[in-house]
Parts: C-alpha cells; structure tokens; sequence
C-alpha cells in the first residue's frame, strides 16, 4: 500500500491562535473532530515538549461518504497557551479533558477543568514521558500497589473457617 | 461448633454443618462484577451450551445483599477499586470471592498507573481462575473447586 487515504494531510498551525486556524479548516470543510489527542517529545529534547493533535475529517451528511482528512498540530509547553475548541466540536469536550488527564496540557479558557479518566486524588499525568513508570497511587490496598505477598494468607482468612 | 468439652452433642452439629454446606455448595447466589473482556466468557459459561446451572450456580444476583459468591470478572481499575470493596463488605456472611481472569488474579499484563495489582491487595480471595481469558471448562473446574471449598466451612453466621 503505497498511500493511506486516512492518515491524511498533516498540517502544523500556530497554538497560540489554533481556533482561527481550526474554524478556518472547518470552513473548508472539515466538519468532523474524528480525535484529538497528545505526544510528549521530551525523549526527543523538543521545546515546546508536546504535539496536541486534532485529527478532522470532510463527512459528506448527503452520502455518508469520508471524503479527506487533515491532521493539525499545535507545538505546545505544558503552560495554558490553546484555547478550547468545544464550541467548533462540542466532542472536543471531553478530549481535552483526557488531554489533560493523561499529558497535563491546558488551555486557557478551562481554567476549572477536571480529569476524565483518573480519579482526583491522582496527581501528575501518566502518559508524560517524565512520570515514573513504576509508580503507584492506589486509593485502598498496599500504598506500594504491590502485589500481595503471597495468596495462602486467604488461608486464614475468617469467612473461610468461619471462627 | 462441636462443644469444647468433645460430647457427643458435637457429633450432630458436625452432621449440620455438613448438611448445611451441601445446601449451600449448590445453591451458589453469584454476584458477577464484569468489568471486562471476561464477562464475555463468564456469559459463555453461564449460557445453555456450557450451563453452569448444572452445577448449582444458574442464579445471579445483581444485589450484593442477596449474593454469596462475589465474581471478579476483568480488569480492577484503582478508581473501582473501593466500589468493589464496598460491594463485598455489603455481602453477608457467610460469603466467597472468585477472581476470575488473570487480571484479578495478578494485574495480569496491566503492570501500570491504572490497574490493581491483584485483588487479593483490597480483599480476600477463596478461589483464583486464571487464564486470559479462562476457558468455560476452567470455569465450571473452579467452580467445583470452590464448591468442595463451600462444603467444607464450619461455623455459624448471623
């Protein structure tokens, strides 16, 4: 296969002025946030550190027909430089909750925003390439998140022997 | 409870306590807490071609308070993880725990920031399914493992 008709064209916009760049896509067209998501180039030396990525796609409502895609880039530091992009794509919701959940990227107009996946006692971001690969934060259990010793102390356990 | 001075009465409530757990062995009341993948599988033991009804296990509860068996079915997050434990401390004695699946048993490949690293870390366990997931015949195994398991308890619950 030597071209992928769903990867798209990639296009790198600017982040401090993304909704412009981003309206302007979606006045060529572009009606579909298919994903937004994130990649942390800290391994890579890269400032700013990440890629947040919106994926879009040209729906034709009257066929159903998938008729081209463009991947966006916006080169971001961890600080609030994007703006919200819920009132191009009201799905950008939640996908940039999860962006902030997993990479701690946010923006400027959501001051007050909140995890999507993770619960809030959690702290730091998981998918940055700087949190540490072994560490746990278990609500109940071993603090370590460790595995139990070993299962024979179920053993003894009361409802077992019923003492 | 045979009495602590070995009389004869203590013959006749073992002989209860027998026929107690051979009531209880197959009148399983299971409580599946599916949140994977598994659950296809436990759905698969349950339904008509494996049955696990033959065995004394056809009746899942969806209330905690009417369920003996608690089944782990898939992937413990550490966000459900005090859900779960509130589920089992819900359950009245006398109760058992199934983990179903490698991942309950262990993590299973979820060795990350998210997954609980076995259940036995937040509960006891009675009986460990694995398999990823466990094949139905490994189920209904388990499930008479855990029924010779349930013949086998002694002592009185309120």
């Amino acid at each position: 296969m030597t071209e992928n008709r769903l990867a798209g064209e990639r296009r790198d916009i600017p982040a401090a002025s993304n909704i412009e760049s981003l309206s302007d896509l979606k006045g060529q067209g572009y009606n579909v946030l298919v994903d937004m998501t994130c990649v942390d180039y800290l391994a890579q030396g890269r400032t700013p550190r990440f890629d947040v990525i919106y994926r879009l796609m040209k729906l034709d409502a009257a066929t159903g027909m998938d008729s081209g895609r463009i991947e966006a880039h916006c080169a971001v530091g961890p600080e609030a430089v994007l703006r919200t992009a819920k009132d191009l794509w009201p799905a950008a919701d939640w996908l940039e909750r999860e962006v902030w959940d997993m990479f701690g990227v946010s923006f400027v107009d959501r001051p007050g925003i909140k995890r999507l996946l993770l619960y809030e006692e959690f702290e730091g971001h998981p998918l940055r390439k700087d949190y540490p690969i072994s560490r746990r934060q278990p609500l109940i259990g071993p603090r370590s998140g460790d595995k139990a010793d070993s299962p024979s102390f179920n053993l003894h356990k009361p409802s077992i022997t019923g003492q | 409870m045979p009495l602590a001075d070995g009389s004869v009465a203590g013959v006749m409530t073992t002989q209860l306590d027998a026929a107690l757990g051979w009531a209880r062995k197959y009148s399983i009341f299971q409580y599946p807490f599916v949140t994977a993948c598994c659950g296809m599988e436990y759905m698969s033991t349950a339904a008509s071609h494996y049955d696990m009804d033959r065995f004394g296990a056809g009746f899942p509860r969806f209330s905690p308070r009417q369920a003996d068996v608690l089944m782990v079915v898939g992937t413990i997050s550490h966000k459900i993880a005090p859900v779960l434990r509130r589920i089992y401390d819900q359950m009245a004695e006398p109760k058992w725990v199934v983990a179903f699946g490698v991942c309950t048993c262990t993590g299973g490949f979820y060795n990350n920031y998210s997954t609980v690293q076995g259940i036995d870390t937040i509960l006891p366990v009675d009986l460990y399914i694995p398999g990823c997931p466990p094949r139905p015949e490994t189920v209904i195994h388990g499930l008479t493992m855990l029924q010779e398991k349930i013949q086998k308890t002694q002592g009185q619950f309120r």
